[in-house]
């Protein structure tokens, strides 16, 4: 029981990274009807905007004081920029803090890059067919995933969390298991709250203000609602923008949990998008739901008991029961009849 | 000749005269001069443009004729390359049932992946082929490690029974050949300055591509052809005429995928190893991008793409920054700084930046690849007025 506990918990922040992803995914694909095969890259951007901003923030400058080794060499004594304008202490929580600050830091950067990359690329694309639209988006994460490379290198970067939420939680005993049976840690629980909120943020957005009534009536008749004088164009700009900002805030907070590398963003592409099919194309409810259940599917087939009598269902778990649903049930679990069904 | 008609017939000459020739064409620098790095004629590149060739024309079959895109066809590519080695390992070393087996289990594994897959179009289509090859690529890596060597590869080794051969003696691993002349033996011929390298394995698969190119250009003229490039431009249509695709599509999906596991096969014949990131959805990613980059649909355009990307792949990755300095000696030290920076990010390991602008480049202003670049140089130069059925226009769309 306690194991069975403790798989849907690990399921759950591999979970919450797919459906994060892939909600970005099927807004994209909901409102402009691209599919958008670089949007890993903006996952994998998200996170090096956190790298960016720990880096900036502990970037070393010269205090002017010289420090005798023991050998008599005079070194001159750096210390982070920051300590000279907050203080140490405060300079160093700072620091200590990167990762959850650079949620502030990484919004107006994806928004920008992701406007950037709708009115610069795929505006262009609308009318081809989806063949050239994946071909274009898959060349542009290509070419995105070598700048990173290029300038931060092709290692992993380690950026930790807070050290007030490195450390595990103890969940088996909350509820009544024996001591440290189920222990949980505390930056994977965050990353989980973390995800809800954004979620829910995303889906209030849509229901509950003008904008998102505008663009959920775009999603289900653009023609008509460009008939009634609303600049439609321009809010599915907007709405690629918070797309691009869901995937990067995925991949802020996801640094912690596993160190940026410049192809990240690849390795969870494929999966996103098995994940936005099984969901059900253009169905927000159903990509977040497909994400959690294949996120949780992934860590049960990751059992020892499991993978004694099916080695390596771990790596396919996924696949498979895309394979399944997609001969099954085309449309997804909540897909709606009629949206992209052949 | 051969069944074709004439334009058809010198496309095939003129392929399989390039094919020869190629020691020839592909040198044209002398050795040790400065441009020598641009030469292509060693029997490693040639092999690789061949193979990749043989690879591009069979992707080209499904995705050219028919539309659709599959994203997972390195994995026939891998799994040709696997029962290629193994055939070496166990029957023989003589490559001709390596390459033989590995084009029939190809062809299997696409009439596997491919009666699921086609179940679906579009893009579904894509994401299944890409999940399949993803699982394969993952099983290979992994949990088959008995029959792929896993992270490490397959290669052949000392102790391989190899049942049809003789005992090899000299204690050496036998080289990969073909009725005793090994693929790595090379003739070569110096000619004043120029030294031009014949390579049996090179010849070997040059003349499986024009094969392979011939058998190709019969799909695209066949009733089957014709059939396919129905079912591009309007498969609905086809369902109203009371035709059932499915059987053409499938079919089409496994002679792609045997052409996929005949390079496959051909790849282990020059070399004898094989590793699972051949089955990577990147390397599926590039034959696409081959096909693309040639022209889409059309006969020698993915021949093209391939020699080209791989040309490329192989010269940007050799160009580095002392290179650029000799190159851009003659400017001023401050402008040939400049150019050294501005150019410094897409050679060398930078290769890949290069080949995703190329790839968005030619997706964005060339659809039609290469032979539609061709086409409109050819049109820009001709002094016949631009008639209202040039290629351009004609190229069918499909009706919603």
């Amino acid at each position: 029981m306690d194991q069975f506990i403790l798989q849907i918990l690990n399921g759950l922040d591999k979970g919450s990274a797919y459906a994060l992803i892939a909600l970005g995914l099927t807004l994209i694909f909901g409102t402009l009807g691209v599919v958008n095969f670089a949007h890993g890259a903006l996952f994998m951007l998200g996170a090096f905007c956190t790298v960016t901003l720990s880096r900036f923030l502990s970037f070393e400058v010269d205090t002017g004081e010289v420090m005798k080794t023991a050998w008599g060499t005079e070194n001159p004594v750096t210390e982070p920029w920051i300590y000279g304008t907050l203080g140490e202490v405060t300079g160093q929580t700072v620091i200590d803090w990167a990762v959850p600050l650079s949620i502030l830091f990484s919004i107006p950067v994806m928004i920008g890059i992701g406007v950037l990359m709708e009115r610069g690329l795929i505006k262009h694309f609308y009318k081809r067919p989806h063949a050239d639209q994946i071909l274009v988006t898959f060349g542009l994460a290509i070419v995105l995933q070598e700048i990173i490379k290029y300038y931060f290198g092709a290692n992993q970067i380690a950026t930790p969390a807070p050290a007030a939420f490195v450390g595990s939680f103890d969940f088996g005993s909350l509820i009544g298991f024996d001591a440290n049976s189920i222990i949980y840690p505390y930056w994977r629980i965050i990353y989980f709250c973390f995800s809800l909120v954004l979620i829910a943020a995303v889906f209030a957005f849509l229901q509950f203000t003008t904008f998102g009534m505008v663009v959920r009536a775009g999603m289900s008749d653009r023609e008509t609602v460009g008939l009634l004088g609303i600049n439609i164009d321009r809010r599915f700009t907007i709405m690629f923008g918070i797309a691009a900002a869901v995937a990067g805030l995925a991949g802020v907070m996801y640094t912690p949990i596993v160190s940026p590398n410049y192809h990240m963003g690849m390795d969870f592409l494929v999966i996103s998008f098995v994940v936005v099919v099984v969901g059900g194309m253009g169905s927000l409810g159903g990509a977040v739901l497909a994400g959690f259940i294949l996120g949780t599917l992934e860590s049960f087939a990751s059992m020892q008991f499991v993978l004694e009598r099916l080695p390596g269902i771990n790596q396919i778990v996924i696949y498979l029961a895309a394979i399944v649903i997609l001969l099954t049930r085309p449309r997804g679990l909540l897909g709606r009849k009629g949206v992209m069904e052949d | 000749m051969f069944g074709l008609n004439t334009k058809d017939t010198r496309l095939l000459l003129i392929v399989a005269l390039l094919v020869v020739l190629a020691p020839f064409l592909l040198n044209p620098f002398p050795e040790g001069s400065a441009l020598a790095q641009f030469n292509a004629g060693y029997p490693d590149l040639m092999q690789r443009f061949v193979i990749f060739g043989v690879f591009a024309i069979g992707f080209n079959i499904l995705f050219g004729l028919t539309g659709y895109l599959s994203f997972g066809h390195a994995a026939f590519l891998g799994a040709g390359s696997y029962a290629g080695v193994w055939m070496l390992k166990l029957l023989t070393i003589n490559v001709i049932p390596a390459i033989i087996i590995s084009t029939i289990v190809a062809g299997m594994f696409a009439l596997l992946i491919g009666f699921i897959s086609l179940r679906r179009s579009g893009i579904y289509f894509s994401i299944l082929t890409l999940a399949f090859a993803q699982m394969a690529f993952a099983l290979a890596a992994s949990v088959l490690t008995p029959i792929t060597g896993g992270e490490t590869g397959l290669q052949t080794s000392l102790n391989d029974p190899r049942i049809l051969d003789a005992a090899s003696e000299g204690g050496n691993i036998p080289a990969p050949s073909i009725f005793g002349l090994q693929m790595r033996d090379s003739f070569e011929l110096s000619v004043g300055e120029w030294l031009f390298t014949f390579n049996t394995g090179y010849y070997l698969s040059g003349i499986i591509m024009v094969l392979a190119f011939y058998v190709a250009i019969r799909i695209f003229r066949s009733p089957f052809g014709l059939m396919l490039k129905a079912i591009k431009s309007n498969q609905q249509r086809m369902h109203y005429t009371g035709v059932n695709t499915r059987p053409y599509m499938l079919a089409c999906f496994v002679i792609s995928g045997m052409y996929a596991g005949l390079a496959g096969g051909l790849m282990v014949a020059m070399d004898p190893l094989a590793g699972a990131e051949r089955m990577q959805w990147t390397a599926s990613g590039e034959v696409v991008l081959m096909t693309i980059l040639g022209g889409t649909g059309t006969l020698i355009g993915p021949v093209l793409g391939a020699g080209l990307i791989k040309y490329f792949e192989n010269i940007f990755s050799k160009i580095n920054d002392n290179l650029l300095h000799q190159w851009f000696a003659f400017l001023p030290d401050g402008m040939e700084e400049f150019m050294v920076t501005i150019i410094h990010p897409f050679i060398g390991k930078g290769w890949h930046l290069t080949l995703g602008l190329l790839f968005m480049g030619v997706v964005i202003f060339l659809p039609g690849g290469l032979v539609e670049g061709g086409q409109r140089i050819a049109r820009l130069f001709s002094r016949k007025k631009p008639s209202g059925k040039d290629g351009a226009t004609t190229r069918t769309e499909p009706a919603e």
